[in-house]
C-alpha cells in the first residue's frame, strides 16, 4: 500500500492551521471602517487623499447598495462600520428607517444644496447621476426618442428598449416614478416595460446592447456612456445620449449618500470623513476622477464634455421619500424581480 | 406580500423551468460525456491516452465562473440556456469522468468476456455488463453535478441565465427584510432533497465487488480500427473547448485589455488570503467530515444516513443564505467572532462539508474493519488504533477531500464578501468586482492566479484516483 505517515499529515495540517491563525491575527485595527457601495475604484482614489490629509487609516468593505444596507440592519448595534456610502439613496433610507444613523454634522451638510439632504438630516448626498436614454445612432435619431420615460411602456417600443431591473440603480428610477406619478401609473409603466423590454444584467450590458444594435435604446445613467467615451469608445461610439429634462421622471437625479453609523465608536473621525467627501477638496478630487458623476458641491464641476449640471432640469423629489420596499413590491408584482 | 402569493407567481414558474431544465440537461450531458470519454481513454487504443487523461481532468482547476467569463468575453452571444448549458457542461464533466475512469480501471474484464462468449455484441455487453457496474460512480458524479448546479451563482449570473440561486441573490440585493428570498431558498432546498432521494433510490442495494481470488487483470484495449483517429480528434476538440478557450481568453485579455494592470501588493495580498482561507477551510471541513463519514460507514442505519445526507442541504444553498444567517446568529451569540477568519471558516465548513465527506466516506468503505479489530486485539488503545491503522489507510482520501474543499473555498464569493475580516480581499472577490464592471483586462490576472493556485489540488485529485484503482 502506498501510505503517507500520519505524522506528516498532521504536520501539514498544523502548519496550515497556523497560517490561517496568522492571517486572522495580523490584521491591524483600522481607525475607520467604511461600508462602501459606491464604485470601489472611485473610493480607492479618494480615500488615500483623506488618509494623507488626516493620518487616519481607513478600511473599505465593498459591496452593493442593498446588500450592505441589509447587512447593516442585520448587524444593528453590533456593526463594525463607522460610515456607510451608497450609489443611490433608497439604501440610505433603509438604514435610516432602522434608526441606525447619527445625524451628520452641519459642516458636512453645509456645502450641499438642501434638496440633496433628507429632511431627517441623518445623512447627506455627495455625488449624483442623471437618468438618460442611450440610443443607437444607426437605428434612431434624437427626434425619435420619446418626450417622457413613461412612453417606453407604449406598445410601439416592444423589443426596442433594454434596461437592468435587478440592482439598486433601476430601483432608484422606479422610486422616482412612484414618487412623481403615483402607484397606479407606476404599475402600468412597469407592466409595459416588462412587456416591451429586454432585461439585462447591469448598466454596462445595457450600453453594449445599444451600441451593438441588439436594441434601439436603453435606460441607464449618464456616466456609463461618458466613461466609455473617455476610455476608448468601444462600447459607445455607435450611440448617443438623450436627456429628458423638463422635470420628467426620466430626468431624475439619483443621489449617492453618506452617513455616520450611530454605533460607531469613532464619531468625530467618521464625521470628518463625511465632511471631507462633501468639502471642496474631496468634491474636486471626485470631479477630476474617472467617475464623471456630478459633484453636489457647487464649488466643483465636471469637465466640459459632460452636459453641465445646471442644464439638467431634474424633477424635484425628496431624497428621503424614495421608498425601497414599496418599489420592490411593485417590481415583484410586475415580474421583474 | 403573502408567502403564498410570493410562491405562486409567474416569476417562480420561470425560475423553476430554468433551474430544472438546466439541471436535467447538464446532468444528462455530463453523464454522456463522462462515460464516453472514460471508456475511450481507459478501454480503447486511442492515441496519447495518458495525455488526454490529464487534459480531460484539467477543467477542475478552472472555476466555472472563470470559464464563463472566458467564453462570454470572447463571444457575448454565449448566454441564456444554451450558453449556460455549454459552458457548465464543459466545466462540470470531470466530476463524472473521474469516478467513471477509476471504476473502469478496477473492473474485472472476465465478466464482460463471459458476455461475449455467450454471443452478446460488444455494445450489448457494455450496456448489460459494464454500465450496471458503473452505476455507483456515475450516479455519485451526476449527483455532485446536480448539487453544484443548484448552488451555482457566479457563472450563471455572468451567462445571464436566472435560476433560483441567482434570483435569491438578486432578492437580497433589492429587498429589505423581505420574505421572497427565504421563500425561494425553500424551493431550492426541496429540489436538493429530490436529487438526494433520487440518487439513493437509483443506487439501490446491489454490491459490485468481485468475489474471486487473486487480482483482476487489466482488460485488453478495444481496437478502434478506422475509428481511432476520429475518436482521438473528437477528444482533442473537446479538450480544446474545455481548456483551450479559457487559456486563450485569459492570455488574450492579459495582452489587449485596456484595464489590465498588475498591482503587485494587492494581488499578493489576495493570493495570500485566498490560500490561507482555502487551506484553513479544507483542514476544518476534512476534520469535521471524519466523524460524519465514520457514522455513515461504521455505524450505518437510518440516523447515520440522515446526518450524512442533511449536510448536503447546505451545500445546495447559495453562500448568501448561509452568510446572512451567520451574520444574525453570530452577532446574537458570539459578537466578538463576527467578521473574523474563524467565523468565515465555519461558514466554509457548513457550505462545503459534503465535498469532504464524499471522499472520506469512500476511503473508509475500503478500509477493512478487520484491521482495526486485529490492532485492538493486539492491545492497542482506541486512539492508537485510529492513529496507527485507520488514519494511514484513509490518508489519501482525506487529501482528496481536502483538495475538493480547497477548490470550492478559493472560488467562493458571497459568504466571503459578507463575513471576511474587514479589508480582506480574495482572488475570487477581486475577480468578481472587476469582471462585473466588464473590466475584462483587470479581471484576467486574478482569474489566471485562481487557476494557478488550483493546480496542486487538482493534481492531488488525479493522483488519488490512481491509488483507488
Amino acid at each position: 500500500m502506498h501510505s503517507r505517515s500520519p505524522q506528516r499529515l498532521a504536520a501539514t495540517l498544523a502548519s496550515l492551521a497556523l497560517t490561517a491563525g496568522l492571517l486572522a491575527g495580523c490584521s491591524d485595527e483600522p481607525d475607520l471602517v467604511v461600508y462602501n457601495a459606491q464604485h470601489q475604484e472611485l473610493l480607492e482614489e479618494i480615500v488615500p487623499i483623506f488618509e494623507e490629509e488626516t493620518g487616519l487609516d481607513v478600511e473599505l468593505r465593498n459591496g452593493k447598495d442593498l446588500e450592505l444596507a441589509n447587512q447593516l440592519v442585520a448587524e444593528g448595534d453590533g456593526s463594525p462600520a463607522d460610515v456607510f456610502l451608497t450609489e443611490n439613496s433608497p439604501a440610505m433610507s433603509i438604514v435610516d428607517n432602522a434608526d441606525l444613523f447619527a445625524p451628520v454634522s452641519d459642516a458636512a451638510k453645509a456645502p450641499i444644496p438642501e434638496q440633496y439632504v433628507p429632511s431627517s438630516g441623518n445623512w447627506t448626498g455627495f455625488i449624483a447621476r442623471s437618468t438618460v436614454v442611450m440610443y443607437n445612432t444607426d437605428q434612431a435619431k434624437a427626434a425619435d426618442m420619446p418626450a417622457s420615460i413613461l412612453d417606453f411602456a407604449k406598445p410601439e417600443w416592444k423589443g426596442r428598449i433594454s434596461f437592468s431591473p435587478t440592482g439598486a440603480d433601476f430601483q432608484a428610477i422606479v422610486s422616482a416614478v412612484l414618487e412623481l406619478e403615483g402607484e397606479e401609473a407606476t404599475r402600468t409603466w412597469l407592466a409595459g416595460l416588462k412587456a416591451n423590454g429586454v432585461e439585462l444584467q447591469n448598466n454596462l450590458v445595457v450600453l453594449k446592447s445599444v451600441n451593438s444594435g441588439e436594441v434601439e435604446a436603453g435606460i441607464a445613467y449618464h456616466y456609463y456612456w461618458y466613461r466609455d467615451q473617455a476610455e476608448a469608445g468601444e462600447n459607445s461610439d455607435s450611440s448617443a445620449l438623450h436627456f429628458f429634462g423638463d422635470q420628467d421622471p426620466g430626468a431624475f437625479l439619483s443621489v449617492s449618500g453618506a452617513g455616520v453609523l450611530k454605533s460607531s465608536k469613532n464619531q468625530d473621525d467618521a464625521q470628518k470623513f463625511v465632511e471631507f467627501l462633501t468639502g471642496p477638496q474631496g468634491q474636486k478630487a471626485m470631479a477630476e476622477s474617472y467617475a464623471l458623476e456630478y459633484p453636489l458641491n457647487p464649488e466643483a464641476s465636471l469637465p466640459a464634455e459632460v452636459k453641465p449640471f445646471d442644464e439638467l432640469e431634474p424633477p424635484t423629489v425628496d431624497v428621503a421619500s424614495l421608498n425601497g420596499p414599496a418599489v420592490v413590491d411593485l417590481m415583484t408584482e410586475a415580474g421583474l424581480l | 406580500m403573502e408567502a403564498y402569493e410570493l410562491l405562486v407567481r409567474p416569476r417562480i414558474g420561470e425560475l423553476l423551468r430554468n433551474t430544472i431544465g438546466l439541471t436535467v440537461a447538464t446532468m444528462a450531458s455530463t453523464a454522456a460525456l463522462g462515460v464516453t470519454l472514460g471508456w475511450v481513454v481507459e478501454r480503447t487504443d486511442v492515441r496519447g491516452a495518458r495525455w488526454l487523461h490529464a487534459l480531460l481532468v484539467a477543467p477542475l482547476a478552472v472555476p466555472a465562473f472563470v470559464n464563463s467569463y472566458a467564453w462570454i468575453s470572447l463571444n457575448p452571444s454565449v448566454v441564456g440556456f444554451w450558453g449556460s448549458w455549454l459552458v457548465i457542461t464543459l466545466s462540470y464533466y470531470p466530476l463524472v469522468y473521474l469516478p467513471v475512469v477509476a471504476t473502469l480501471r478496477g473492473l474485472d474484464p472476465a465478466l464482460e468476456e463471459t458476455a461475449w462468449a455467450l454471443g452478446h455484441s460488444r455494445l450489448r455487453s457494455f450496456a448489460t455488463v459494464v454500465l450496471p457496474q458503473l452505476r455507483p460512480a456515475l450516479l455519485g458524479g451526476v449527483l455532485l453535478v446536480g448539487l453544484h448546479l443548484l448552488a451555482e451563482f457566479g457563472a450563471l449570473q455572468l451567462l445571464r441565465f436566472p435560476t433560483f440561486t441567482t434570483a435569491i441573490y438578486d432578492q437580497y440585493g433589492s429587498t429589505y427584510n423581505g420574505s421572497a428570498a427565504p421563500m425561494l431558498a425553500s424551493v431550492l432546498v426541496l429540489l436538493c432533497l429530490l436529487l438526494l432521494v433520487g440518487e439513493l433510490r437509483l443506487r439501490g442495494q446491489r454490491r459490485f465487488a468481485r468475489l474471486g481470488g487473486g487480482v483482476a487483470r487489466r482488460s485488453e484495449p478495444v481496437r478502434l480500427g478506422p475509428l481511432r483517429w476520429p475518436a482521438t480528434l473528437a477528444t482533442v476538440v473537446l479538450v480544446a473547448l474545455a481548456v483551450g478557450v479559457p487559456a486563450y481568453s485569459l492570455l488574450h485579455w492579459l495582452r489587449v485589455g485596456s484595464s489590465t494592470e498588475f498591482p503587485l501588493d494587492e494581488i499578493g495580498a489576495a493570493v495570500a488570503s485566498t490560500v490561507a482561507l482555502a487551506a484553513a477551510g479544507a483542514v476544518a471541513a476534512t476534520l469535521c467530515a471524519l466523524p460524519v463519514a465514520w457514522l455513515a460507514v461504521r455505524v450505518r442505519g437510518r440516523w447515520a444516513t440522515l446526518v450524512e445526507r442533511s449536510s448536503y442541504v447546505a451545500n445546495a444553498l447559495p453562500g448568501i443564505v448561509v452568510g446572512l444567517a451567520l451574520v444574525t446568529v453570530s452577532l446574537r451569540v458570539v459578537p466578538p467572532l463576527y467578521q473574523t477568519a474563524g467565523l468565515l471558516v465555519l461558514a466554509y465548513v457548513i457550505l462545503f462539508l459534503p465535498r469532504a465527506t464524499v471522499s472520506v466516506r469512500a476511503g473508509l468503505e475500503q478500509a477493512p474493519v478487520l484491521l482495526d479489530d486485529v490492532a485492538a486485539s493486539l492491545g492497542h488503545s482506541r486512539l492508537a488504533v485510529l492513529r496507527r491503522v485507520t488514519l494511514p489507510l484513509i490518508a489519501p482520501s482525506l487529501g482528496a477531500g481536502a483538495a475538493l474543499v480547497f477548490l470550492a473555498v478559493s472560488t467562493e464569493l458571497t459568504a466571503t464578501l459578507m463575513l471576511s475580516p474587514i479589508g480582506t480581499s480574495t482572488l475570487a472577490t477581486e475577480f468578481w468586482s472587476a469582471s462585473s464592471d466588464m473590466r475584462y483586462g483587470a479581471a484576467a490576472p486574478y482569474a489566471l492566479l485562481l487557476v494557478l493556485i488550483s493546480i496542486p489540488a487538482t493534481l492531488l485529485l488525479i493522483r488519488e484516483r490512481r491509488h483507488e484503482s
